[in-house]
């Protein structure tokens, strides 16, 4: 950011980066809607949308933090499809002879599980990586290997379902949102937080006499973030349920089933977890030492080092969050589904290190950002389900997405070498 | 120089990189509120026999007493546990970060919750910065934004800020201005007339003159010696550097 030549923008504090992305998204989103007849900008659409991104970005706020160190993780995907069955198998062929079928703890032990996995994993990835000092690339390469083949071996070969019906509700669908109460509910809570936390930071700023944005900038921002979270949470309150499932969403609910009724989704869980993640990442990334170090890794190894920063722990730490968020999202990943075949995930490990990439992150080192990488994934997401909707063939969808990637990084090389970030 | 427990030796340090011994069974001492300047051509082992002191390299041997006790250095947190400060040739700094993150990087101020507490670690970044380089407003932005002399600034000020026993400072003023070397000097008697022991490395005579109380003179990793500095002239100093010789080995050609 220039402190000079103070643009509107800058006086608001968000950067030509983040404005970017999201002016990317807006001309997707329209395009697609132009060209698809008002099909995709739909509560239906938008919906599925924001379960359909849920799982890579989970992923991709953790990928960001290995990329920062200049380390890569190729493993993710396999590493997903791998918890994603051990787990399935655990709650349909184990869990329920240990609590009886049906039992509510089956989903609990099967996400933390799913989580213990994912970081123990992980952090033997990046022991290997850091205190053997083998590559991260070739480590993973090898993980994306063994994963992938261990995770045949779970059950020969065999899909696994169906998945206990709590857990499932943990992929989002009809069943699993927050309805509609509830989801406004959460909208006036994120949005009294956000207040809250910008008017706290405000205040730390005038206690220490630094210049603050002017009150008409930090005002027009609180406007942003509240309507941008009440937009969310109505257009998700917009989407009806279906005729065929209303008879069992209102028993779920515990609303009577008369003739006439209307129900709508609401925010759905595995959104309700991205959110989740993503602000825990990113006061991980801002506000703690650990996030501090990760930074500092990236951007001068030495340097960290001889500022008493122990990197190899580091790495271990780094690669053990980016495994329990692998976990997190085999959990939405295969609850989407309602079944785990052998395929659970494959292509993932690209799909992540794009949002990341395309999100802001350098490989270089040293910069990225959670929300860029989550707006990444939901760039990647749009592109390729709206080439779907349009009627784009597989084959062309993967051309393009290819080609968006390579220029999505190129601008971003462009704009860092004119601002000098 | 005084009869108390030096505050650090090096007693017959050596490290050798594949087949080059970049320091070779040198010792050195430093005693309280003294500065011993560090001298030696390029490639002479400078850096690398202070580097063996705060931490970054492990020596193959020799020992290191710190107030007359053996000390443990294997990594740069038991130099720092021992109070001992270096500003880094290369300045070690994390050019993707501002000012403040790097000053306080591995020591970080932390607010009631556990958390970074930048605004607390800006402020304190400013009233050092204030003391050292008045010219300085570059808060907000990384290093990498940063010139020369403001990142040598920035790493100054990170050695100082803590509270130092122990300081070395290898060619600190290397980038520097005129005025802001002049500041350095000011600093540099202000910490020794505080009781700090200072390893000053340089290749500018004329300042080790002016500020050290003794000079160790390097070549080849190999110590040529040490001296007083009031035992000995600018040009002494120089046919040690250069020819290696310890003065009255040889007189001093033209
Ligand atoms: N990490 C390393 N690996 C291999 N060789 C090294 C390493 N560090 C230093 N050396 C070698 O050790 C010798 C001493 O280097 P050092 O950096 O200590 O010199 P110096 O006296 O500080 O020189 P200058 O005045 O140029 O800073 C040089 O020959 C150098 O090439
Ligand atoms: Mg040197």
């Amino acid at each position: 950011m220039q402190v000079s030549k103070q643009t509107f923008f800058g006086k608001l504090g968000l950067d030509t980066r983040l404005l970017g992305m999201i002016g990317a998204l807006v001309v997707l989103w329209v395009m697609f809607d132009l060209i698809t007849g008002g099909r995709f900008l739909t509560p239906r659409n938008l919906f599925n949308l924001s379960v359909q991104t849920a799982s890579v970005a989970v992923m991709a706020t953790g990928m960001v933090f290995v990329i920062v160190t200049r380390h890569i993780d190729l493993s993710v995907g396999s590493m997903l499809g791998f918890i994603g069955m051990t787990v399935a198998a655990l709650q349909v062929h184990v869990l329920p002879d240990v609590f009886g079928l049906g039992h509510g703890a089956i989903w609990i032990v099967a996400a933390l599980v799913a989580v213990l996995m994912g970081a123990c994993i992980g952090a033997f990835q990046g022991w290997i990586i850091g205190y053997l000092t083998v590559p991260a690339f070739i480590v993973t390469l090898g993980g994306f290997l063994v994963y992938r083949g261990a995770m045949w071996w779970v059950t020969h070969g065999q899909t696994v379902a169906p998945l206990d019906p709590s857990f499932r509700l943990l992929g989002g669908g009809a069943d699993g949102t927050l309805g509609e109460t509830l989801s406004w509910g959460f909208g006036v809570f994120a949005s009294v937080v956000a207040v809250v936390m910008m008017l706290m930071s405000r205040r730390r700023k005038a206690k220490h006499g630094f210049a603050m944005k002017p009150v008409w900038a930090e005002g027009i921002l609180m406007v942003l973030v509240v309507g941008l979270v009440i937009g969310f949470v109505w257009v998700m309150n917009s989407y009806k349920i279906a005729k065929g499932a209303l008879p069992r969403i209102a028993e779920a609910r515990g609303v009577e089933m008369v003739d006439g009724l209307q129900l709508f989704h609401g925010v759905a869980i595995p959104v309700i977890i991205l959110l989740l993640v993503t602000v825990v990442m990113t006061i991980i990334s801002t506000r703690t030492r650990f996030g501090r170090y990760v930074y500092a890794t990236g951007g001068n190894p030495e340097a960290a080092e001889l500022s008493g920063i122990n990197t190899r722990l580091l790495t271990v730490k780094i690669f053990a969050l980016m495994g329990a968020l692998t976990g997190i999202s085999a959990v939405i990943a295969s609850a989407r589904l309602g079944a785990v075949d052998v395929g659970l995930g494959t292509l993932d490990e690209l799909r992540v290190i794009a949002a990341a990439v395309i999100g802001g992150t350098a490989l270089s080192g040293g910069f990225g950002t959670i929300y860029g990488a989550v707006i990444g994934a939901l760039i990647m997401q749009s592109l390729q389900s709206g080439m779907a909707s349009v009627g784009v063939d597989a084959p062309l969808q993967s051309i393009v997405v290819g080609i968006v990637l390579v220029f999505a990084v190129w601008i971003d090389i462009v704009y860092r070498r004119k601002t000098g970030a | 120089m005084n009869a108390q427990t030096p505050l650090v030796e090096l007693k017959n340090m050596s490290i050798a990189f594949g087949g080059v011994h970049a320091v070779d069974d040198v010792s050195v001492d430093l005693y309280p509120g003294e500065v011993v300047g560090l001298l030696g051509h390029n490639g002479a082992g400078k850096s690398t026999l202070i580097k063996m002191l705060s931490g970054a390299y492990v020596g193959d041997g020799g020992e290191i007493r710190v107030n007359g006790e053996r000390a443990e250095i294997k990594n740069p947190r038991d130099a720092r546990s021992y109070n001992i400060e270096t500003i880094y040739q290369t300045l070690a700094l994390a050019d993707n970060l501002d000012a403040a993150s790097n000053l306080f990087l591995g020591r970080e101020l932390l607010t009631a919750f556990g958390t970074v507490d930048d605004d607390a670690m800006e402020a304190e970044t400013r009233k050092i910065m204030a003391r050292l380089n008045p010219n300085f407003r570059k808060f907000a932005e990384p290093v990498s934004a940063l010139s020369g002399g403001q990142r040598q600034s920035v790493a100054i000020a990170r050695a100082v800020y803590f509270n130092a026993r122990i300081l070395i400072m290898d060619e600190p003023t290397a980038a520097l201005g005129p005025q802001e070397t002049q500041m350095v000097s000011e600093l540099i008697k202000q910490l020794k007339a505080e009781g700090i022991g200072i390893f000053l490395i340089s290749h500018d005579v004329h300042d080790v003159m002016d500020l050290c109380d003794r000079a160790s003179v390097m070549k080849n990793g190999k110590l040529v010696d040490t001296v007083n500095i009031a035992d000995v002239t600018d040009d002494e100093l120089l046919s040690m550097i250069i020819l290696g010789k310890r003065p009255g080995e040889t007189r001093v050609e033209a």
